[in-house]
């Protein structure tokens, strides 16, 4: 292995990718188009108001159903209700991935009707708001609203000094939303599609056009060849995950972070699917035999995998389906290092596509060969 | 002059095809040989066993010295290799092509002088794919000189191109021999093997037929010269009267030259014949000629194979 060559052919490799522009498409500007069709179509409600669940522990007294209608006026939340029953509002919330919440104290009504004496005799009344700080200008608006409607009863009722006074507080758990599964998800497919349709092309027909005994008629090794192939697909891993962190939290504010444990996974992903790509490739004896194999290998993986949704959401029978593609650990592993903060499943993820990467890199190494016989 | 390939039945076999089947030649430094045989004849195969691109199946061979499938790596930058059916990278350019070759080889190489020997300086900076056939096979040779190898392997360079282009490949050839380098070139064309050759080996069905220099090759192969005389008919009986070989030609007759006093005599007796002719004209065997004569003897069994030897 000689380093200086790996350089030397780097550049031509990155060279005759860039210039091609279905490459450079398939490999860093549909994940784009992707993000932004997904993310759109599953992000926004429609409405343009935000969630608010409240729970109303003054049993529906005229006051708190006037705050609430109050609130309600403002045009910008959406509430739903639910019983008091169901206990803890804050835990409530993180069970059900519910984002902002309200709780209205009981004895709300008889507070606010001792207030309204001449003479008050009173103390203010606390609104328990909770909100996800990971869903940005969603809680703005629920805190504002809520304090909008609170300014309104305080004005009416007592002049202006405060008789209802809502306490912010966190919800507990971090709330997901669809587009932080879908950042990790779209990097999978990026770490997936770029080697599989290229090398899967580059194996077939560069030895249709023996383009690799051209090679072999230099000093440039298979090896060698091996390794700068490798690093241009990692190199294009980051590029994409660094443009689809960017528009999925520029655009739709995505909570997903590049953490270090990510980069193992766009550095072992891409040598595991450029081995896989060059052993489909080199399977084949055609170019277009070529692609039909690269396509039965990727599309299962690329809608199986938790690409687009999360596996936790696909029916039981499909799991184990998802279990045995290799993108899947990819995605998982990708969820937990960017968005969950789950190292230890990180690390399990990481060592399963390690070893995949291993076998699949050793068996295209023997496989691939530049001389003919 | 030291041999600088030699081959010693070499045999490659693709499972019931002996694609070369026992070839033995010997290639001298600084020369032009040709390996000249019909599409099939086995040429590309032994071409690639010799480049170290395909491992033999047996026999004996050394390029430079050197075993090419078990010693590549020390062959590799000595010798220059122009494939049949050149291709290369579509996106890249002539230039960025030959940087490449440098760097891979690690050798310092004047990129524009290289293209200007090849005459690709116009489209240095074009992409492969833009470029034509012709220019396709210059950019192989050039890629080829990057290293300044003392042997060059060119595969059936000139196939497919048109006459213009054909030329101007000869041209390189010429002047890669005249910069000392021996050059070994395969062809179906016997006029391109005749202009370039020092030396021609004539392969058929995996077997060398022939070999020598052309004219070597002419002479013991080819028919002897005759003097061509277009007409009576009447003529033929004179002459064969006279004790020569006669043989109907275009329009005419062929009479077989023994001697250059022969072509005297013939020309007396018609001369004094009274009989009608318009003109006359010699004629030799081309390598063509030879070459038809060759296979065609191969085919039907009259010549045994691999009879013909080659010059020592």
């Amino acid at each position: 292995m000689n380093l200086r060559r790996v350089a030397a052919y780097f550049p031509a490799f990155a060279k005759g990718y860039l210039r091609n522009p279905l490459g450079l498409f398939m490999s860093l500007i549909f994940p784009v188009i992707l993000i932004l069709i997904f993310g759109a179509v599953f992000s926004n409600s429609g409405s343009g108001q935000v969630p608010l669940t409240v729970q109303n522990l003054d049993h529906n007294s005229p006051a708190s159903v006037g705050f609430l209608s109050a609130l309600n006026a403002t045009g910008v939340v959406s509430i739903s209700i639910v019983s008091p029953d169901v206990g803890n509002l804050s835990t409530y919330l993180a069970h059900n991935d519910l984002a902002a919440g309200l709780v209205i104290p009981a004895g709300f009504n008889t507070t606010l009707a001792a207030c309204a004496q001449p003479l008050p005799s009173c103390s203010p009344v606390r609104l328990l708001v909770f909100t996800n700080p990971s869903s940005g200008a969603e809680a703005g608006i629920v805190q504002g609203a809520v304090q909008g409607a609170a300014n309104g009863v305080n004005l009416h009722l007592a002049g202006g000094s405060v008789v209802v006074a809502p306490v912010n507080l966190n919800v507990g758990n971090q709330i997901y939303r669809y587009i932080d599964y879908l950042v990790p998800g779209l990097i999978g497919f990026s770490v997936l599609v770029s080697p599989m349709f290229s090398m899967v092309n580059v194996s077939s027909t560069w030895k249709r056009d023996k383009l690799f005994r051209q090679l072999s008629l230099t000093p440039l090794s298979r090896g060698e060849w091996l390794t700068a192939t490798f690093l241009w697909y990692v190199v294009l891993a980051f590029v994409s995950t660094l443009l689809l962190l960017g528009v999925g939290s520029a655009v739709f504010g995505a909570h997903v972070t590049l953490t270090l444990l990510t980069l193992p996974f766009l550095v072992v992903g891409p040598i595991l699917f450029v081995a896989i790509g060059l052993l489909a490739g080199s399977a084949a004896s055609t170019p277009e035999s070529a692609g039909v194999i690269g396509n039965i290998i990727t599309f299962p993986m690329m809608f199986l995998s938790g690409t687009f949704f999360p596996v936790s959401l696909f029916p039981s029978w499909l799991v184990p389906v998802a279990h045995v593609l290799p993108l899947f650990y990819v995605i998982d592993g990708l969820n937990a290092a960017m968005v969950f903060s789950s190292p230890a499943t990180a690390y399990v993820d990481l060592l399963v596509v390690l070893v995949l990467a291993i076998v699949f890199a050793v068996v295209a190494a023997r496989v691939f060969s530049w001389r003919e016989q | 002059m030291p041999a600088c390939i030699e081959v010693s039945d070499l045999v490659k076999v693709y499972g019931s095809l002996r694609a070369v089947d026992g070839v033995t030649c010997e290639v001298r430094t600084g020369e032009v040989f040709a390996f000249l045989g019909p599409n099939g004849a086995g040429k590309t195969t032994t071409v690639e066993i010799l480049e170290g691109l395909r491992p033999r199946t047996s026999g004996e061979v050394q390029v430079l010295g050197f075993d090419p499938w078990t010693q590549l790596d020390r062959l590799r930058t000595r010798i220059g290799v122009i494939p049949q059916d050149f291709h290369f990278f579509p996106k890249l350019t002539p230039r960025e092509a030959i940087r490449l070759y440098a760097s891979l080889f690690a050798v310092k190489v004047d990129v524009d002088e290289l293209l200007a020997r090849v005459e690709l300086s116009d489209k240095a900076d074009d992409y492969y794919d833009t470029l034509s056939g012709g220019q396709h096979q210059k950019l192989g040779v050039a890629l080829a000189l990057v290293n300044d190898p003392e042997l060059c392997f060119l595969d059936e360079p000139t196939t497919g191109l048109d006459p213009r282009a054909r030329r101007s490949i000869w041209d390189l050839i010429r002047r890669l021999r005249a910069e000392g380098r021996t050059v070994f070139l395969t062809t179906h064309y016997l006029e391109e093997a005749q202009q370039l050759s020092d030396r021609i080996a004539i392969i058929n069905r995996g077997r060398i037929i022939a070999s020598g220099a052309p004219a070597e090759i002419i002479s013991r192969y080819g028919r002897p010269e005759r003097l061509r005389i277009i007409g009576e008919a009447a003529l033929a009986e004179r002459l064969s009267a006279l004790g020569f070989h006669v043989q109907p030609a275009d329009g005419g007759i062929d009479v077989e030259l023994r001697s250059k006093a022969d072509a005297l005599t013939i020309l007396q007796t018609i001369a004094s014949s009274g009989l009608r002719w318009e003109r006359f004209s010699t004629q030799t065997d081309t390598l063509e000629d030879v070459f038809i004569q060759l296979v065609g003897r191969l085919e039907d069994g009259s010549l045994p194979e691999a009879s013909a030897g080659g010059s020592p």
